[in-house]
């Protein structure tokens, strides 16, 4: 029977919660010496897992772990700006082709060859509209995120995209060298001296199934593309909220499609207490509400932009963690959900791999 | 010159077999973190921003007062590495 590992990024550590059927679970951890961790993945390929780390002492690192997560060691050898720029933080993680990407603050991208035990610079994405106000904190959001995402094409090793936190959607087809911004269609409720950037992306998926259908949670609305990113529109009408973090794509069916609205302006929690998972099953034309199992009163609990994620099991799974710390797993596609981690540190990301 | 330096907890558990308390002959504080760099590399990352310098919550003293990393140390001079309060 396959083993469903849920990888834990948390303030406080990385946690791995363990279960054969998805509904007994096992919990290791905390890992990284309790550093904050931002994201945690697993390589498909080689089995190597990574942690984005940034200790307040000790400076920004990768962690890796080639025992399922049992030990860890870190490095950042090469994971630094030149001159002024400094890294603030390790902020994002990606592998494919062989290779691990990390998105840092200041907004810079780096790539390991080795298996993350060396680093080197690959973009900054110079050149993009505004480039240069990126790195004044007066310009960022909250959290100076930089590259909050990184999502690689697993058919071409040199097209891959990038989220810049606060600024929008890129893509380059020619590793990093150059960038396109994919934010047409895309609204801001806010002044932007470019046309084609200044777009506040929260979460982006895009369906296994169909490269061309992407989603995201934006912070102003849902948006759907048809056409891997070129276009967009939005697919709000019929949640009760348009502000919120997590998405998540069904592994087979392209219009099938999951986020967590929150309240937006300062309170970023679950509408009116009741905590619920939406989904789509028709690209967004209709939208309904999982909450069978959670908290349907007085559950003022919010989930950040990478705390929400989908398995491809053949009935998926779906897991989400908060951030005061408690996790959820649903093993039916969001029908009927249940707590399996109740005191954890503030979860900021979760992260799911089925190992056969 | 050998320098008696005592590293903070937080430092130990990432490097192998690295102690607590450490002799290196070094002039300087920087002189003391080369040789840590060199017998456990990667470990200058850990106090050191690129330039290099002190990271802004790792603090050094020499004999009980602030240093920097030019700082002269004297024969026997006592090191300490501290990682400051910071955040919850």
């Amino acid at each position: 029977m396959p083993l469903t590992m849920l990888m834990i990024g948390t303030r406080k550590g990385c946690f791995v919660l363990e279960s054969e059927n998805r509904r007994d679970w096992r919990m290791r951890g905390p890992y990284c010496e309790s550093w904050p961790v931002y994201q945690t993945i697993r390589d498909a390929d080689s089995g190597a897992m990574f942690a984005a780390a940034a200790s307040e002492w000790h400076g920004s690192a990768v962690w890796r772990s080639t025992d399922d997560g049992e030990t860890w060691t870190l490095s950042s050898e090469g994971l630094a700006h030149d001159g002024e720029r400094k890294v603030s933080k390790i902020s994002s993680l990606a592998s494919a082709h062989g290779r691990v990407l990390a998105g840092v603050e200041a907004a810079g991208i780096f790539q390991s060859l080795d298996g993350g035990e060396t680093w080197s610079l690959l973009s900054t994405l110079e050149g993009q509209p505004g480039r240069e106000g990126w790195d004044d904190p007066a310009n960022q959001p909250p959290g100076h995120l930089g590259i909050s995402a990184l999502m690689p094409d697993p058919d071409d090793a040199s097209r891959f995209w990038a989220i810049v936190q606060g600024v929008g959607f890129f893509e380059t087809t020619d590793d990093g060298k150059t960038w396109t911004p994919r934010n047409r269609g895309l609204r801001a409720d806010w002044p932007r001296p470019y046309d084609e950037v200044g777009f506040c992306v929260h979460r982006l998926v895009r369906s296994p199934l169909d490269p061309d259908r992407m989603y995201q949670q934006n912070h102003v609305g849902v948006h759907r593309s048809d056409d891997g990113g070129h276009s967009w529109h939005e697919i709000t009408d019929g949640l009760p909220s348009e502000f919120g973090f997590g998405a998540a794509v069904h592994p087979h069916d392209r219009d099938t499609f999951f986020v967590i609205p929150l309240d937006p302006l300062h309170a970023r929690t679950m509408p009116e207490g009741h905590a619920a998972v939406w989904c789509t099953r028709d690209g967004g034309d209709s939208w309904a509400r999982l909450d069978k199992g959670l908290p349907q009163e007085n559950a003022y609990v919010g989930v950040l932009r990478a705390a929400l994620t989908i398995d491809d099991h053949e009935v998926p799974g779906l897991y989400f963690g908060t951030s005061t710390g408690q996790l959820f797993a649903s093993a039916d596609e969001g029908e009927n959900w249940s707590e399996i981690a109740s005191y954890l540190p503030p979860i900021w990301s979760v992260e799911v791999a089925v190992l056969d | 010159m050998m320098a008696d330096v005592r590293l903070p907890p937080t430092l130990t558990p990432l490097f192998v077999n690295l102690p607590r308390r450490v002799e290196v002959d070094a002039a300087t504080p920087r002189e003391a973190i080369d040789e840590l760099e060199r017998r456990w590399p990667g470990l200058r990352d850990r106090l050191c921003d690129p330039g290099p310098e002190l990271r802004s919550h790792i603090h050094v003293y020499v004999d009980g007062d602030r240093a920097q990393l030019d700082t002269p140390l004297e024969p026997r001079s006592r090191v300490d590495v501290v990682a400051a309060i910071s955040g919850g």
